[in-house]
């Protein structure tokens, strides 16, 4: 077929770039379903305690919302599926869509893909083959993971259907992620929509599986879930992801003939011939590079938080349905059950802010990679300026965004059930949040002051905050290891009472981390 | 008077490649100081340290009678520095980032900001990620150009212009150093830094290699001879000083230390001269010497060469 020539080298270059990224995706996830799958073996080691958890999470609107529908949680299998599920879904979706839009625009933007292109190189090869590995990595992670349930007390059978429809899924975000590359004329761009689509499509499928409705077919999500892993077991959905993955690829095609090398579908508009009063100083840049981002984060924190929200009507009236389990929440000490989903929630929006946290902490790293931090110190801009400008601008940004979270979770909460102070009083409560994620902001900083090459690491920082907050209890953590999350020192509100002594720890501590990372960024090489 | 910029017994390394070995540098104060080396030899190294961006390993340093390092942004004040591979922010426009540049450094001119946009042909109200190479050039040069300060320090300021533009830069900068602007200009293209330099340092691998006036430079070295005689000058070759002897189109040419010019002269004289170019080594010619290498070299075969 002509327009595809080259797609077989570009596939091996592909898989040779990302032999070690690959590897750590495919490892870590299929390595924590084993892990949580077995420890689940001991935290429910007799069929009376898998019955009385069973009875509690079928109820679990939180549960359901995040995880899935409630399938068989009275067996042991059922538990550890409900429990990895999240991790596989967010697991397989991230990694195809990264993996594609990185060899895509990413090497686009970078000016790499001209030089490909003038060789004997078809148009749609990188593409097709960034599609390729992005989808052979989904079909072994599939593979992996099926392996892995399989020896954690899921029988073989379903285990395989649940690999199945782990790699259906990252098949068709393999597919949205090249759509998108083609529309956007930058990466981060292409990923932050690629976000958008897959934060809509998990609250697409919680509101569906929350109201036992329909709507969870009109999510990828939902179509990978309708195999009913341990239900009734079927195959059929997964076709639906497979000529999802078809068409979507197709709509590439189309979407890469109609435009050149390095411009996107959206065209780029003139600006200013020159600058506001806003660009004039350290802040005044960093609020101009980032405010779009932030205000898009919000607009997006504050959306996922106000459907987190609107659901509490339909938790509450499941409550009423189940007074036994009510009984059993207050006396383990979970509160009300509108009020231990909540919880749930606001650590949830804690954990989506801490990506904005890091990823804005890097900035002050992707700055100089790229060369335009030399720009900047080389006028009357000191380090110390250039640093304590962009910082701002991530400690505002990440408290606007838990204020957000807090107020759309509140107002959707006021309006179908808690009356109209719960706006203020959750954006309250979901600021106590705020220390620490800005701990994991810290820890970036620290990073990039001392070893840049490892920036890295804080978004790892990012994932084992997720797995202790998610996963800990069930992995049976010790103590010492869930206190290196920071979130494990936020009172679980509203459940519990807010205090300050953990936020005020963990602030002195995100403080030192700073501190930290600054004594190096003074003193090292810069661009090193 | 004191230098603008001194460096002595510069090192850097990284990890275990070393950048600078021993690097001297003496720029005076209104000079057009052309800084040139092949790839890698360390020039761009040299510019960071100037600015305070990279640390010395070993060394003294001065700028502007301070220490680069320690005083950083306060010296950056007084100079404009333009990379040599410009990054720009790809949603802020031309004339944003020229203004937000010339503000960091306490503010620009706006009739030069004017006169340069025009000078240079450059929209300013287009996108940074829509510009070509040469426009992000062009950008980072009037951002540096436009503000009035005492050092310029430019890294291949011209790399992806067009010849046009060139021109116009050359332009502003004999204009600017008129100011009594002092310029430090790295560059590959020795046309450039022959029209604009009163003197040149010439590094090779982390060193200084050579150091002074063109005119210096030149005397230094050899005059390249092309004539044209009734007898054989070959013989020439014998004559102490000459060098390179070759043929061409029935002329013979050759190099010869300035010292022995005289010499050379009397003896062609006698053999009846019918045509005579010569002309003084060429920065290319100096440069390339530097690196061992010849430009347009045909060796008569069986004789050697006298150095």
């Amino acid at each position: 077929m002509t327009g595809f020539e080259g797609t077989a080298a570009l596939a091996r270059l592909a898989v040779r770039r990302d032999r070690v990224r690959l590897t750590v995706w495919l490892l870590g996830v299929s390595g924590i379903s084993y892990f949580a799958g077995n420890a689940m073996a001991t935290t429910f080691p007799t069929p009376q305690s898998i019955q009385v958890y069973g009875a509690s999470a079928s109820r679990s609107a939180a549960l359901i919302a995040l995880s899935g529908p409630p399938i068989a949680l009275d067996t042991l299998a059922g538990i550890v599926l409900n429990k990895v599920e999240l991790m596989t879904v967010l697991g397989v979706s991230l990694m195809a869509v990264f993996e594609v839009v990185r060899h895509t625009r990413g090497e686009e933007e970078e000016g790499r893909t001209e030089l490909v292109r003038a060789g004997v190189v078809g148009r749609h090869a990188g593409g097709a083959a960034a599609l390729l590995v992005a989808s052979a990595a989904a079909l072994l992670m599939g593979v992996l993971v099926a392996l892995a349930l399989a020896g954690a007390s899921v029988p073989a059978g379903s285990s395989v259907l649940y690999g199945a429809a782990t790699a259906g899924l990252g098949l068709v975000f393999a597919g949205i992620g090249l759509c998108l590359a083609q529309v956007f004329t930058h990466a981060r761009a292409a990923l932050g929509a690629a976000m958008a689509i897959l934060g809509a499509a998990s609250l697409l499928r919680a509101v569906g599986d929350v109201r036992g409705d329909a709507l969870v077919w009109a999510s990828p999500i939902g179509w990978s879930q309708a195999t009913h892993v341990l239900g009734r077991e079927r195959w059929w959905p997964l076709v639906v992801c497979v000529v999802a993955w078809l068409v979507l690829a197709a709509a590439a095609v189309r979407l890469s003939g109609r435009r050149d090398v390095g411009a996107g579908l959206v065209a780029a508009r003139d600006g200013a011939p020159e600058a506001g009063p806003l660009l004039s100083g350290p802040l005044g840049l960093a609020v101009r590079l980032q405010r779009a981002t932030v205000v898009a984060w919000a607009a997006g924190v504050f959306l996922v938080a106000a459907m987190f929200g609107s659901l509490t009507k339909a938790v509450g009236e499941m409550a009423r349905d189940n007074p036994a389990i009510v009984t059993y929440m207050r006396a383990t000490g979970q509160g009300t059950f509108v009020d231990a989903f909540l919880a749930t929630m606001m650590l949830a929006i804690a954990l989506l802010a801490s990506g904005f946290a890091v990823s804005s902490a890097l900035r002050l790293h992707a700055e100089e990679s790229s060369g335009r931090a030399e720009a900047v110190l080389a006028t009357g801009m000191s380090r110390a300026r250039w640093v304590a400008g962009d910082l701002t601008v991530t400690v505002v940004g990440t408290a606007l965004l838990l204020v957000a979270g807090g107020f759309g979770l509140g107002l959707a909460y006021g309006l179908v059930a808690g009356g109209p102070g719960q706006m203020p009083r959750l954006a309250a409560l979901e600021l106590l949040y705020l220390p620490a994620v800005l701990s994991l902001a810290g820890l970036a900083v620290l990073l990039d002051g001392w070893r840049p090459e490892w920036v890295g690491v804080a978004w790892a920082g990012l994932g084992a905050c997720f797995v202790i907050g998610w996963l800990g209890p069930l992995l049976d953590l010790p103590q010492w290891v869930s206190n290196l999350s920071p979130f494990t020192h936020v009172p679980h509100v509203p459940v519990a009472a807010a205090t300050w002594a953990g936020p005020s720890y963990t602030l002195l501590a995100a403080a030192l981390l700073v501190a930290l990372g600054w004594a190096g960024l003074r003193r090292r090489d810069l661009p090193r | 008077m004191t230098a603008v910029i001194s460096t002595r017994g510069l090192v850097k390394r990284f990890g275990s490649t070393v950048a600078l070995d021993g690097l001297d540098l003496e720029v005076g104060p209104g000079e057009v100081h052309g800084f040139l080396g092949p790839n890698g030899a360390g020039k761009s190294t040299t510019i960071r340290i100037l600015l305070g961006l990279l640390r010395a390993d070993a060394g003294e340093v001065r700028l502007l009678d301070g220490d680069p390092w320690r005083d950083a942004a306060t010296l950056h004040r007084r100079l404009a520095y333009v990379p040599g591979e410009v990054n720009l922010w790809p949603n802020l426009t031309g004339g944003e980032v020229i203004d937000l540049l010339g503000r960091l450094r306490g503010g620009l001119d706006p009739k030069r900001r004017a006169a340069l946009l025009e000078r240079f042909e450059l929209d300013p109200s287009k996108r940074c990620r829509s510009y070509s190479k040469g426009n992000r050039q062009k950008v980072a040069l009037v951002a540096a150009l436009a503000s009035r300060v005492e050092l310029l320090l430019l890294d291949e300021p011209t790399a992806g212009l067009d010849p046009l533009m060139e021109a116009a830069f050359e332009d502003w900068v004999r204009n600017g150093a008129g100011d009594g602007t002092t310029v430090l200009l790295s560059s590959h293209i020795l046309s450039e830094v022959e029209e604009l330099c009163d003197r040149v340092s010439i590094i090779r691998a982390g060193r200084t290699v050579q150091t002074g006036s063109l005119t210096e430079l030149r005397h230094l070295t050899r005059t390249t001879v092309v004539v044209e005689t009734v007898g054989d000058a070959d013989g020439v070759a014998s004559v102490p000083g000459v060098a390179n002897l070759r043929h061409r189109d029935g002329k013979v040419g050759f190099d010869v230390d300035s010292d022995h010019l005289d010499e050379a002269m009397s003896y062609l004289a006698g053999l009846q001269i019918r045509s005579l170019v010569s002309h003084p080594p060429t920065l290319e010619e100096l440069f390339l010497r530097q690196y061992g290498d010849r430009v347009d070299i045909t060796p008569v075969p069986g004789r050697k060469a006298a150095r």
